[in-house]
């Protein structure tokens, strides 16, 4: 192969231009072996008039970048094809462009213009890509072009080129950092777009450029979290990691209360020894307790919550190790155990991923430790595990020991230690130890296990295990003189200094315990003082020292002797410990008051060395991230702040104009680009995203005939212009609303709750949904009137849209719309139908159908619209409230949140709740309704008391809907 | 995000590289080779390495690093992720991912990378979506390209990109119209020396491979689903579906793809009496010593099946990894042909079909260096078997329906157990 193409190669440089020949593939490995010096022949292709020729040339420049070689010199023959009209060739001189752009800024800046004109290109991909290429030229001279031209793709017709957009932010950001207003401006707007193709994006050039302004996320905030299921994987890890820190600003811990008790409740368990200050702290506690309010989780921090916790079944490991940390860091404690399950799956994966999630389940066990309690054995060790997995795994068992299970972790260990890999056997020792020093219980039978190991022949194991024992002899020296006088033994074998040296300042500290060896030890040690290591030579100088001052004796010699040869040792840290010991142990006359002390000094009494986790304190980091993986701080790690003392406002969230509180908007609303998230929808698939979808849709199609150009940001431009005055209106239409509300007069009113009908993906396009209009049905006024609207996000236009009964209740009747005849792609329409529920909850199941298909659908309504207002006086009310008593009443005390406690919250609430209308100068807040086939009456009384819980009282003839209703309404005012 | 990315092979040497903001020098891959001489085995290299001014995220595959360059804190499994996504799209491309398939497409492979990562950033990683970007390239394309001078990079942005289904295409068309699935499980167990299990797990899979025409809506519901309490769906699942019905509904993606995989342990989360713990498929007997003093050792090693259902077991492989102290291995096998290799003292033991009427057996003795001590750890032993027509964990499809097509598909499944990390320990 790499001859014949070397040929070819030849022949290409020397023949003329035109040769077929050149039609080979050029990434055949032909350049890999063949040696090109000269590019005369490139040049000379790429000037060609033919594209097979050109693309040939920039297939083989292309591969000579992949090997890292230099082709900047062809910079001005490859820019002049920045126009070709060859797509691929076109691609690979954008690759080319991209990459040496920063090398040649003046002829780079011949190839603007032509992206320039690419920006207006009718055809999306077109304007995508030339802007993609635009941004990624890192010339400083155009920013001001960049600059204008992100601006104008963030408002374009197409989600795609407006993702793209938001590609391009932190693209320019890092070209030019002054740019960061500009650029916040642009982000600002892109947050608002509700496609979940840009919210991922425009997430991460949020977090590249101006994490800090988080307050851009409030109004935001719902929507995210409602898209977040659909946006595709590598956006729902950014967007998750952002939440998290958002969530950490905004909420309150949940785990407050627990995390005062839990502190109690450990300190008991593990018996301190400070019993009195226990109780004060206790007492403290109680008091930091009852000052606290309860803890209510805010309904946004629940959202967050549940919006998650499906994508921990996620394919994506990303993804599932994000939500994990949002569980870890936000949820209260009762909630985090789900998020083991899902980690403990990723243990299959590649071991890679493994070794990063065994790495943050470490971290968890430390703090949360009944977690993965159950999963324990699934942390078990095989011998085909590379040793970096293997030792991540042991540091999980031995966080998880606890009294009820170290005897099966033991075991394990057990066999661990007869494993071949060394390192491995290493680490096992040391968590031996570990668990010996933490489950008190088992520490003489850890220390029994480890002494035997002392008699293995593998040194690096003795070695090990002599570190260990010396830690653990520590604690309790006295009971185990004759384990040290067994180590003493060792020495005369082992040769690991580390283990040597820990030998002998066990005997040394301990030398009452073993009298009679100590000074042989020394005797023996001093032989051998020069070839020893470093370490060891210390220890032997502070065996002499510490064996001189107890038994002076037998070791005053020898005390000298190693002195003396320490003097003149060739480690000054040597001979400087030489010196001072002798200053401070061998009285002379000179000496100072410090020598009086010696023995104070030297063989004062050490505490014993915690054995901890390195994984220790880890989770002050965000889990999940590289910072938290190396343990330091890596560049642009944003701090997971500490939670909030009292709650910021949470109204910041709310959306100004809450859109759906309108019905007679709708329809107009619906025509138009909404600008506002529309987050009452609780799929998490929001109209906008559909509307906005089926009308890039529309573009794209239309666009490849048509001249579109220069019109997509006009039409935005307007488009912005229309929900401004849209806004106004709004807002004046709100206020007039509350005065309504506050008059007790008003009839339909309150949320417009949409509901889908039939599903855009089951119904291949083609989408439906309905809510309950609140309208009085004309044509027969025992049904409830359903508003439903169609919208065609198909390709091709749906026809003859018709309701067919398929298996009503008995009694229920439903009064079909219209046929629509033709619903063009893109398009939505809205008609009004008219069902007779009987008053009862059921749903009524109908058939959809369109020219070619049929679906079955159910609409279901809310028992607070089986109801219609009516009007009636404070006395009447009265009147017939005392002839519903008895059976007919329920009565149901509750507590209203605080930020439902005045009288407007509670009659917008109810009014939402159930389509009923208020009775006007009531002095209570009475609500009158009637069923819509029965006309039964149906009367709410809401008694609010200054102090204590308040009252609901529903009288209803119709026992069935007066429980609901109470459920509902109940529902809606506590929440 | 990702800032460079190089393709290193096992000889160490840098046969790709790709920037996606401005260059970075390729010596930061000395300090790779560092961490890569440092450690002894090729996985044993750390997947993360900080440096001076970058963190090296790297992952092996095909026996070939992927090292991306990072300047900045990411999630370290966004790019372990991304990275497998990468060579896994290589290996739908080209058959292999191989430094040799990787040299000979370095077109296709620069301009895929130029798709899936924009600043960085994932753009495109659905494998329908850059299929219409960019063609795979077989035989006939690279000839009718050659002649015609036409190209294999899409005009049109792709539907998927935009449409709320974004792993399937529109406009598929098939004459057979098919869909196949495939249950896979793979057992995980360690067995102790005295035959007990200590952990059992089942890593089951459902692979399909899907060629219907149109927008079909699939659904799979299962006689047992009980058993699949922990899975993890492809993005096309409807989620609610599962959690309110338990059964999978889901538009396809066009082609093969990983359906859903799930997990059944033995230890957690079971109602007793249901199905308490996972069968073991098969037994060993097995008796491997050393004598102190003697430079022999014996080796003893009977295979069995148990609880296989009436099944056979195939394709059974054991292979051993035995002391350093072995110097060689005499042993006669009453069945299939066994390979020591004294380099690396690995006992290879291809064993075949089980025959329960003859069971296999692996007799002999070992001989040790002399004068060398008894070592002192026991070989642990791993199996590989295939057992087909069973799913281990004994769970079923009930049955597959399409909706929203008009045409008869028609359907298959098969099941298959395969050991996983089947490990004896000895």
């Amino acid at each position: 192969m790499s001859a014949s193409s070397a040929f070819s190669d030849e022949k290409g440089g020397s023949s003329s231009v035109g040769e077929p020949e050149y039609g080979h593939d050029p990434a055949s490995g032909g350049i890999f072996s063949s040696d090109y010096k000269r590019h005369d022949d490139l040049k000379e292709m790429l000037d060609s008039n033919k594209d097979s020729l050109k693309l040939e040339a920039m297939k083989r420049i292309v591969a000579m970048i992949a090997r890292g070689k230099n082709t900047s010199d062809l910079f001005p023959a490859v820019v002049k094809n920045v126009a070709c009209k060859n797509i691929e060739v076109k691609k690979l001189v954008y690759v080319y462009l991209v990459r040496y752009a920063e090398e040649q800024q003046d002829l780079a800046l011949l190839s603007i213009s032509t992206f320039q004109r690419g920006l207006k290109d009718p055809n999306q991909l077109i304007r995508a890509s030339a802007l993609r290429v635009l941004s990624s030229i890192r010339v400083t001279i155009i920013v001001p072009i960049m600059m204008l031209a992100i601006k104008e793709a963030a408002s374009d017709m197409s989600p795609y080129v407006r993702k793209t957009a938001a590609h391009a932010i932190p693209k320019l950001y890092s070209l030019d950092p002054e740019q960061k207003d500009q650029l916040i401006e642009v982000i600002e707007k892109l947050l608002a777009d509700k496609t979940t193709l840009v919210a991922g994006s425009v997430v991460m050039a949020f977090e590249e450029v101006c994490p800090e302004r988080i307050d851009l996320i409030h109004k935001n905030y719902r929507k995210l979290c409602n898209l977040l299921v659909d946006v595709e994987e590598w956006g729902q890890v950014v967007i998750i990691n952002m939440l998290t820190r958002y969530a950490r600003t905004q909420f309150l811990n949940p785990n407050l209360n627990e995390c005062l008790l839990e502190e109690g409740g450990e300190s008991t368990f593990y018996g301190s020894d400070a019993d009195q200050d226990e109780d004060e702290d206790e007492d403290k506690k109680d008091e930091a307790l009852s000052k606290r309010k309860p803890y209510v989780m805010d309904p946004d921090h629940r959202l967050l919550l549940r919006n998650t916790k499906p994508l921990l079944q996620s394919r994506n490991a990303a993804v599932v190790m994000a939500v994990a940390q949002l569980y870890f860091h936000l949820a209260p404690k009762a909630e985090v155990g789900v998020i083991a399950k899902a980690l403990v799956r990723l243990l299959r994966s590649h071991s890679e991923v493994q070794y990063v999630v065994l790495q943050n389940v470490a971290t968890m066990t430390i703090k949360r430790r009944g977690m993965f309690e159950p999963y324990l054995k699934s942390f078990y060790i095989r011998s085909t595990d590379p040793t970096q997995i293997k030792v991540l795994k042991l540091e999980v068992l031995t966080n998880l020991a606890s009294e009820t299970n170290i005897s099966t972790i033991l075991r394990e260990f057990q066999t661990y230690i007869k494993s071949m890999d060394k390192d491995f056997v290493a680490a096992t020792i040391q968590a031996i130890g570990r668990c010996a020093t933490h489950i008190g219980e088992v520490r003489d039978t850890c220390l029994n296990g480890l002494v035997q190991l002392l008699s293995n022949r593998d040194e690096l194991v003795v070695a090990e295990s002599v570190v260990v024992i010396k830690k653990l002899l520590q604690m309790q020296p006295e009971k185990h003189s004759d384990i040290i006088k067994h180590m003493a033994k060792l020495t005369d074998n082992i040769q690991v200094p580390m283990a040597r040296a820990s030998i002998l300042w066990l005997i040394g500290e301990y030398c009452e315990h073993v009298p009679k060896i100590a000074p042989d030890v020394l005797r023996k040690m001093a032989k051998t003082f020069t070839n020893e290591e470093d370490i060891v030579k210390l220890q032997i100088i502070n065996l002499a020292a510490k064996l001189y001052l107890t038994n002076s004796k037998q070791t005053k010699l020898l005390t000298q002797y190693v002195l003396n040869l320490a003097k003149y040792d060739q480690n000054y840290d040597i001979r400087d410990r030489a010196r001072f010991i002798r200053q401070l142990i061998v009285p002379t006359d000179k000496c100072g008051a410090l020598s009086k002390y010696a023995k104070k000094l030297i063989l004062a009494l050490k505490p014993a060395p915690i054995l901890e986790s390195p994984f220790k304190d880890r989770d002050h980091f965000q889990l999940g991230s590289l910072s938290h993986l190396l343990n330091t701080k890596a560049g642009g790690y944003q701090e997971l702040p500490d939670w909030p003392q009292d709650a910021p406002d949470p109204s910041v969230r709310n959306v100004e104009v809450p859109e759906w509180t309108k019905c007679s908007s709708r329809e107009k609303r619906k025509e138009k680009k909404v600008e506002k998230p529309f987050y009452s929808d609780s799929e998490g698939e929001s109209g906008p995203t559909e509307s906005a979808d089926s009308e890039s849709d529309s573009a794209s199609s239309s666009a490849s005939g048509s001249e579109q150009s220069g019109s997509g940001s006009e039409e935005s431009e307007e488009s912005e212009e229309r929900s401004d005055s849209d806004e106004e209106e709004e807002e004046e239409e709100e206020e007039y609303m509350s005065l309504d509300v506050l008059m007790g007069t008003i009839s339909p009113s309150g949320s417009l709750k949409s509901y889908e009908l039939l599903h855009r993906i089951t119904g291949e396009g083609l989408w439906v949904e309905y809510c309950f209009s609140r309208q009085p049905f004309l044509p027969d006024p025992h049904m409830v009137a359903v508003q439903i609207q169609f919208t065609n996000s198909a390709a091709t236009e749906a026809k003859s849209l018709r309701l067919e009964e398929a298996k009503l209740q008995s009694g229920m009747r439903v009064k079909e719309f219209p046929e629509i005849e033709v619903l063009p792609a893109g398009e939505s329409a809205t008609v009004v139908m008219g069902v007779d529920f009987c008053d009862s909850t059921q749903a009524a199941n109908l058939q959809l159908c369109t020219h070619s298909r049929k679906f079955f659908v159910s609409i279901q309504p809310p028992v607070g619209e089986l109801m219609t207002p009516s009007f009636m006086t404070e006395n009447e009310f009265k009147k017939e409230q005392g002839q519903l008593m008895g059976m007919n009443e329920i009565t149901e005390k509750m507590q209203l949140p605080e930020r439902c406690q005045n009288e407007h919250a509670i009659v917008q609430r109810v009014i939402a709740a159930a389509n009923l209308s208020r009775v006007p100068c009531g002095s209570d807040k009475e609500f009158a309704g009637r069923t819509v086939t029965s006309g039964s009456l149906v009367l709410v009384t809401v008694a609010t008391k200054e102090s204590g819980p308040s009252q609901l009282t529903i009288n209803c003839e119709k026992m069935v809907i007066g429980t609901m209703l109470v459920k509902d309404i109940l529902l809606a005012l506590t929440q | 995000m990702i800032h460079s990315l190089f393709l290193v092979n096992s000889s160490g040497d840098i046969f790709l590289e790709k920037h996606w903001k401005s260059v970075v020098s390729r010596s930061v891959c000395d300090y790779f080779f560092e961490a890569q001489e440092r450690a002894t085995e090729p996985e044993n290299v750390p997947p993360v390495i900080p440096t001076p001014h970058h963190y090296l995220i790297s992952v092996l595959r095909h026996r070939i690093y992927f090292v991306a360059v990072i300047q900045s804190e990411v999630p370290p499994l966004f790019v372990i992720e991304f990275l497998h996504r990468v060579v896994d799209t290589f290996q739908d491309y080209f058959g292999v991912c191989t430094e040799a398939a990787i040299k000979d497409n370095v077109v296709v492979v620069y301009e895929l990378l130029e798709e899936m990562l924009d600043n960085g950033f994932p753009l495109a990683t659905e494998s329908n979506i850059l299929k219409e970007l960019i063609k795979p390239p077989t035989i006939l394309r690279t000839m009718v390209n050659t002649i015609t001078g036409s190209t294999n990079v899409g005009e049109q942005l792709p539907t998927g990109q935009l449409s709320v289904v974004p792993w399937r295409r529109t406009g598929v068309k098939y004459t057979n119209n098919e869909a196949y699935f495939d249950v896979v499980e793979e057992i995980d167990v360690i067995i102790d020396k005295s035959g007990s299990t200590i952990t059992a797990e089942i890593q089951g899979v459902i692979d399909a491979c899907v060629k219907l025409t149109g927008m079909p809506d699939l659904t799979l519901s299962f006689m047992n689903p009980r058993l699949l309490d922990d899975v993890s769906f492809h993005p096309c699942v409807r989620f609610k579906r599962w959690e309110a019905e338990r059964i999978l509904s889901f538009i396809p993606p066009d082609g093969n793809f990983r359906l859903l995989s799930y997990h059944v342990s033995s230890q957690n989360g079971y109602p007793v009496g249901y199905r308490s713990l996972v069968a073991i498929p098969v037994y060993v007997k097995h008796n491997i010593t050393f004598r102190e003093g003697s430079s022999q050792g014996r080796f003893d090693l009977t295979l069995g099946p148990k609880q296989t259902m009436g099944k056979g077991v195939e394709a059974v492989l054991v292979s051993s990894q035995l002391p350093r102290g072995v110097l060689n291995a005499n042993l006669s096998a009453s069945q299939g042909t066994y390979t020591f290799d004294p380099v690396t003292k690995m006992l290879t033991w291809d064993v075949g079909k089980i025959n329960p009427q003859k069971l296999p057996s692996l007799k002999g003795s070992m001989s040790l260096q002399a004068g060398a001590s008894k070592p002192d750890e026991n070989p642990s032993i791993n199996i590989q078997f295939k057992i087909q027509q069973m799913a281990i964990s004994g769970l079923k499809v009930n049955r597959l329906d399409m909706y929203g097509e008009k045409y008869k598909p028609f359907k298959g499944i098969k099941y298959m157990t395969k050991a996983g990390k089947f490990q004896v320990r000895t």
